[in-house]
């Protein structure tokens, strides 16, 4: 594709280069919490400059992007500014969405202004739809279930696989058709459209404990339909920043599997196991579960040296990370160390629990993660578990037949005493009875993780 | 040509894994964000897709996709600077 250009070619392509270079840095300043900030101002003067650079071309309807422009930029300001933090994994999934339909959207005009499409402009636009649209329905399905709209758990028919199998080769055969007859539209529309049902007989039977993995991969999708839009425009910044994102995704979604020790294939594929295997909750709690009160627990923070907060997404649920800030100083002004372990997934989405920390003022460097905390645990006097349970359960670590046998966890059993808040000795997730609660040095402080805390804050103040 | 695209999709991809493991867990969420951000880089290609000499249903496609990569670029970027504008460090 031809483009002719107010200046000069080689120049677009260096400022398209230096666009590259500026999302490379930006990201580059991701990799620490003080330069994120500025990496992510760079990355935003990188895409100022290939806009500004791509409306230097000739002959562009600059009404018609103006329309586009202003009606984009406000639902994204608007989003942006009020979205909760506690909804981030929501806004991504749309987002990815957005990104997968701006694809297909671009490959679609790309074929239909070509007058006569190559075949490599043909492949790499049909895959883009085809990317493009799973990127897109899929995200809606994720987003739908995220936002509680529809059944969070795995939904499906008989056959579901096959039919999903039967879909993929139908769209990969519409491929095949364009690069025989790139005249096609029709061709173009029905990889689309086949692509649009397979996202969502993808994402339908995946459950909702899942979906950390689930937008990871939507994520990448996304930058990996922008890349072969890239291909169908040879154009090197699409191919680039398109490539850095599908790179990210894929990353992140092998850190969220491996944090539930599950590889992709079972996330995607398997269903679920019905009824969880292993003991029964009676033979485990029978009679050994001790419950404490605010007050008790109070007394015995009395001169305590090293605390450790580990939450889960029960916390955030309850709104309970301001309180748990509060108690966190109050610790503090009396001598203790407070600290937080961060189990992965202990959010919706990657890193998510850190970010509802950070919105309750609480300073990222007393965020630990996992493997770094479990080293020191045993030197941990009191460790309060609020609103988690799977991520802590020792189960993972002791029982191989256990569903979440070998899964990573946080062996908060090994501090010296554990204080669990929670609602009752309901299961998580996976379903299956927690040992930790009726552990020897393990204390439950049963109520609603808000109310609890409140209470323990005022219990110490007096105290 | 073809090549040539490969060829920076495959080195893009290596840079992408060598920078993007080094970034810690805390930042996840503002990563996928920012990606977001960045893969509205289709913004691009929706821009150089509106020209006035192309079929009208080109540039009918074009400016939507000009619409939802803007919803990517200017929300992305955005909420993206409010999450990490929250990230402190210890005081004192």
């Amino acid at each position: 594709m031809e483009h002719a250009y107010l200046i000069d070619i080689g120049w677009v392509d260096l400022a398209y280069l230096v666009a590259s270079v500026l999302f490379i840095l930006g990201i580059k300043g991701m990799t620490h919490p003080r330069t994120a900030v500025r990496g992510n101002l760079l990355s935003a003067w990188g895409m100022l400059l290939a806009v500004v650079t791509a409306l230097l071309a000739n002959g562009l309807s600059y009404q018609w992007i103006l329309l586009g422009a202003v009606i984009g930029g406000a639902i994204g300001a608007f989003a942006a500014v009020r979205v909760q933090m506690t909804q981030m994994p929501e806004m991504v999934a749309l987002f990815n969405g957005f990104g997968g339909v701006a694809s297909v959207l671009v490959a679609g005009a790309a074929f239909v202004a070509a007058a006569d499409p190559g075949l490599q402009t043909t492949i790499a636009a049909g895959l883009s739809g085809l990317i493009g649209a799973v990127t897109f329905s899929g995200s809606l399905i994720a987003f739908l279930k995220l936002a509680e709209k529809m059944p969070s758990g795995s939904l499906g028919f008989p056959g579901i696989k096959a039919f999903n199998a039967l879909l993929g080769l139908a769209a990969l055969a519409g491929v095949a058709w364009l690069a025989v007859d790139p005249s096609s539209m029709l061709a173009y529309w029905l990889i689309v459209a086949a692509a649009c049902v397979l996202g969502v007989t993808l994402t339908i039977p995946i459950g909702g404990a899942d979906m950390p993995v689930v937008i990871s991969l939507l994520n990448s999708y996304s930058g990996l339909a922008a890349a072969a839009t890239g291909f169908v425009l040879m154009n090197n910044v699409l191919i680039i920043s398109g490539s850095l994102v599908g790179a990210s995704g894929i990353i992140l979604t092998r850190i969220m599997c491996k944090a539930m020790n599950r590889s992709l294939g079972n996330v995607l594929f398997a269903e679920f196991g019905g009824a969880a295997s292993g003991p029964a909750a009676d033979d485990v709690y029978g009679g050994k579960v001790k419950s404490t009160s605010p007050a008790e627990v109070a007394m015995m923070l009395d001169g305590v040296q090293r605390v450790l907060i580990v939450p889960g997404y029960g916390m955030a649920v309850a709104q309970a990370q301001h309180v748990v800030r509060d108690l966190a100083n109050l610790l503090e002004s009396r001598g203790a160390v407070v600290e937080y372990g961060i189990h992965p997934v202990a959010g919706r989405m990657p890193g998510h629990m850190n970010v509802l920390l950070a919105e309750a003022d609480i300073p990222y460097d007393k965020l630990r993660e996992m493997d770094d905390i479990n080293n020191e645990i045993a030197q941990v006097d009191v460790c309060f578990v609020i609103g988690a349970n799977d991520t802590v359960n020792p189960v993972a670590r002791t029982d191989p037949k256990s569903p979440i046998a070998g899964m990573p966890i946080i062996d908060v059993d090994k501090a010296r005493t554990v204080v669990v808040v929670k609602r009752s000795l309901s299961p998580g997730f996976a379903g299956i009875p927690n040992p930790l609660f009726a552990a020897d040095n393990c204390l439950m402080m049963f109520g609603d993780g808000k109310k609890a805390l409140v209470e323990l804050v005022a219990a110490l103040k007096e105290g | 040509m073809l090549v040539l695209a490969v060829t920076v999709f495959v080195l893009a991809v290596f840079i992408g894994f060598e920078i993007i493991t080094k970034v810690p867990p805390t930042l996840h969420t503002p990563l996928m964000s920012g990606s977001n951000a960045i893969s509205g880089i289709t913004l691009i290609g929706a821009i150089v897709s509106t020209r006035t000499d192309n079929p009208q249903l080109a540039t009918i496609l074009a400016v939507a996709a000009v619409a939802f990569a803007m919803i990517n670029v200017v929300g992305g970027y955005l909420v993206t600077h409010r999450m990490l504008a929250m990230f402190k460090k210890k005081k004192g």
